[in-house]
């Protein structure tokens, strides 16, 4: 069985990358490749996935060394299909970045960065390595760094300072984390380590270690007291960038959260209880801090940090049908969010403003766009058949069979609150009429004035995206039987571990 | 030895953290620096310190005799530098754009992006 697949979608998005910087100066070409090569990368995932899901677990070690002395990489289905949630929303956002990137962005190496984050963000889901692991944090947060300062603006420059300290501050406190493990364990590799550290005699120093971890991967996920970075940037760059980050960004420190707590460590009662507060006040705060909003990026900044409370409360619950449901969650999340900002982007041009009080009449300019926008809109809420639900179902189950009661109530609360939200919102934006249009520059380019085919595509990511979320909440019986798989196979970890260890006897 | 380099470490996180909070930009870089260099060093001590016997196999044995120095850590800390190089390098560049663009270095007053108009 040839099990390097697992690297060549990492492998696509690099050479894609490389042949782009080819024609640094040729805009029009970058976009058309940039298109194609999404594709490909997508078909690529789509491989691996089916791979995965067909033959289970595959491991490929760096260089032949056996494990634990070389970098293994790890698709399990977890991995797999998260892989393949990022090349879809990486393909939609391809197309979305044809139109509505300039020139000006992309002869400074708009493309090229693109497809270095995709890779990062692919090679830290793929990972079986902790060190690794950290060098794709890295890779992701340089690329991110870029994509948000190409253009220079006020807003994404006094962002970027916020972005950048911040994320720096994870890397090293994640690093210390690193450090301190490796100085009580002497491995990294993450398979290895789910045995040595419930071995350690220490297992005060453990916790502390799992905490110092949790604040790390909490400062990318956005989790209650170490979001600020989130909503102070994610509304500066173009649509196409936010709609990246938002779907994709805070995504991966949610998996390396469940990764390292389902794998390596198993939390004690002070842990839990913390993790479970952090979920209730992130529930809490990102609900109330969207609804003060009134820029549309911003209710949208502040709803991905309500978001991760819903998968954070799954991790702290700490039993098999709750991670089903924080899992679940986290595959609905990627895709609604990444289209919930290239909606944004739409309606931006639409309206010439971001501000939501200043918008509106959708219903009447575009009726269309007024009932494909109310598809992930609704999704977000969890209107029944629509894809948010399936997952609450599953996470309020667990709180009832775990009577958690507490988490349960602040769950239910920050629905309510993301129903309302979004009930204010498509009353402003699609029913009422516009009352106070703003200003805008002669320069600034409506959608009305868009070419037929300029504005296919600026739709079409999200028609497709749109698509995929309907897929979700209807074919839920399908992604249900893949995360009651991925839930199976967290829960027991000695499949990764015989996986990891028994390549080479497999291969010869 | 493993004393100083413990108290080291200490030093440069605790200043580190300290230039972080102050409110001036430059200070800011320099804290993440120094806390960067700080963490090169506690990987180094986690590795534990073994003078004078590296890890080479002598010529006519096939295992590692006695006591050696691990290799890993000094593996980890070349990327950890060479990372923290590149993401420095950056960092001043985004301080200068910032200064020229914001027009200030006092980190209280980029507050522009948290308001709610």
């Amino acid at each position: 069985m040839n099990s390097s697949i697992v690297l060549y979608p990492i492998l696509w998005q690099a050479i894609i990358s490389i042949v782009l910087m080819f024609f640094w100066q040729r805009t029009y070409l970058q976009r058309i490749v940039s298109i194609i090569g999404s594709a490909i990368g997508l078909a690529l995932a789509l491989v691996l996935f089916t791979m995965v899901w067909n033959n289970g677990i595959l491991v490929v070690q760096a260089g032949n060394w056996a494990a634990p002395f070389g970098i293994t990489m790890v698709a399990d289905l977890f991995a797999a299909s998260l892989v393949l949630l990022t090349h879809i929303v990486a393909f939609a956002v391809s197309i979305y970045s044809k139109e509505t990137i300039i020139s000006s962005r992309v002869r400074f190496g708009y493309f090229p960065i693109y497809h270095l984050l995709i890779m990062g963000l692919s090679g830290a889901f793929l990972t079986g390595d902790i060190f690794n692991l950290y060098v794709w944090f890295e890779v992701i947060i340089i690329s991110s760094f870029v994509l948000l300062t190409l253009g220079g603006k006020h807003a994404q420059i006094e962002g970027a300072v916020k972005y950048f300290t911040l994320n720096m501050l994870a890397s090293i406190i994640f690093l210390t984390a690193i450090a301190l493990l490796y100085g009580v364990t002497g491995t990294l590799n993450m398979a290895e380590l789910s045995r040595i550290v419930p071995q350690i005699e220490n297992q005060g120093l453990i916790q502390i270690i799992a905490i110092i971890f949790f604040t790390g991967f909490g400062i990318k996920a956005g989790v209650f007291p170490l979001y600020f970075w989130l909503p102070a940037s994610y509304h500066a760059p173009p649509a196409a960038v936010s709609a990246v980050f938002g779907g994709l960004l805070t995504k991966v420190g949610v998996y390396a959260l469940i990764r390292i707590f389902t794998l390596i460590f198993t939390p004690d009662t002070f842990n839990s209880t913390l993790i479970m507060w952090t979920a209730a006040l992130t529930l809490l705060s990102g609900g109330l801090g969207a609804l003060v909003q009134k820029d549309i990026t911003k209710v949208f900044s502040y709803l991905i940090i309500c978001h991760i409370g819903f998968m954070i409360a799954g991790l702290s619950l700490n039993m098999e049908i709750a991670l089903i449901g924080a899992i679940f969650y986290m595959f609905h999340d990627i895709i609604v969010k990444a289209n919930l900002f290239l909606v944004g982007g739409l309606l931006y041009r639409i309206n010439g403003t971001t501000k939501i009080d200043q918008m509106g009449g959708l219903l009447n300019t575009y009726p269309k766009l007024a009932v494909l926008i109310a598809i992930p809109l609704f999704s977000l809420v969890g209107i029944p058949p629509l894809s948010g639900f399936w997952p609450k179902l599953s996470l309020f189950q667990a709180s009832f069979a775990s009577e958690n009661y507490l988490l349960l109530g602040f769950m239910i609360f920050a629905s309510f609150i993301t129903l309302v939200i979004i009930a204010r919102l498509w009353n402003n934006v699609v029913s009422k009429p516009v009352d106070n249009a703003p200003v805008v520059s002669t320069k600034f380019r409506y959608f009305q004035t868009f070419s037929r085919y300029e504005k296919s595509a600026m739709i079409t990511p999200i028609v497709f995206l749109s698509a995929v979320s309907l897929y979700i909440g209807f074919g839920a019986e399908h992604i249900h039987t893949i995360v009651s798989k991925i839930g199976y196979e967290l829960m027991h970890t000695e499949g990764y571990y015989d996986a990891v260890f028994n390549t080479l006897n497999s291969q010869r | 030895m493993e004393l100083v380099l413990a108290i080291m470490t200490g030093v440069l996180y605790a200043a580190g953290i300290y230039l972080i909070l102050r409110r001036s930009l430059v200070k800011l870089i320099i804290g993440l620096v120094l806390l960067g260099n700080g963490i090169n060093l506690l990987i180094f001590l986690m590795g534990g310190l073994v003078k004078g016997n590296p890890p080479i196999i002598e010529v006519d044995g096939k295992v590692l005799s006695g006591v050696f120095s691990d290799p890993v850590p000094q593996a980890l800390i070349l990327t950890a530098i060479v990372i923290s190089f590149g993401l420095q390098s950056f960092a001043i560049i985004l301080i200068k754009r910032a200064y020229q663009v914001v027009n200030t270095d006092d980190l209280d007053e980029m507050n522009t992006t948290d308001r709610i108009e």
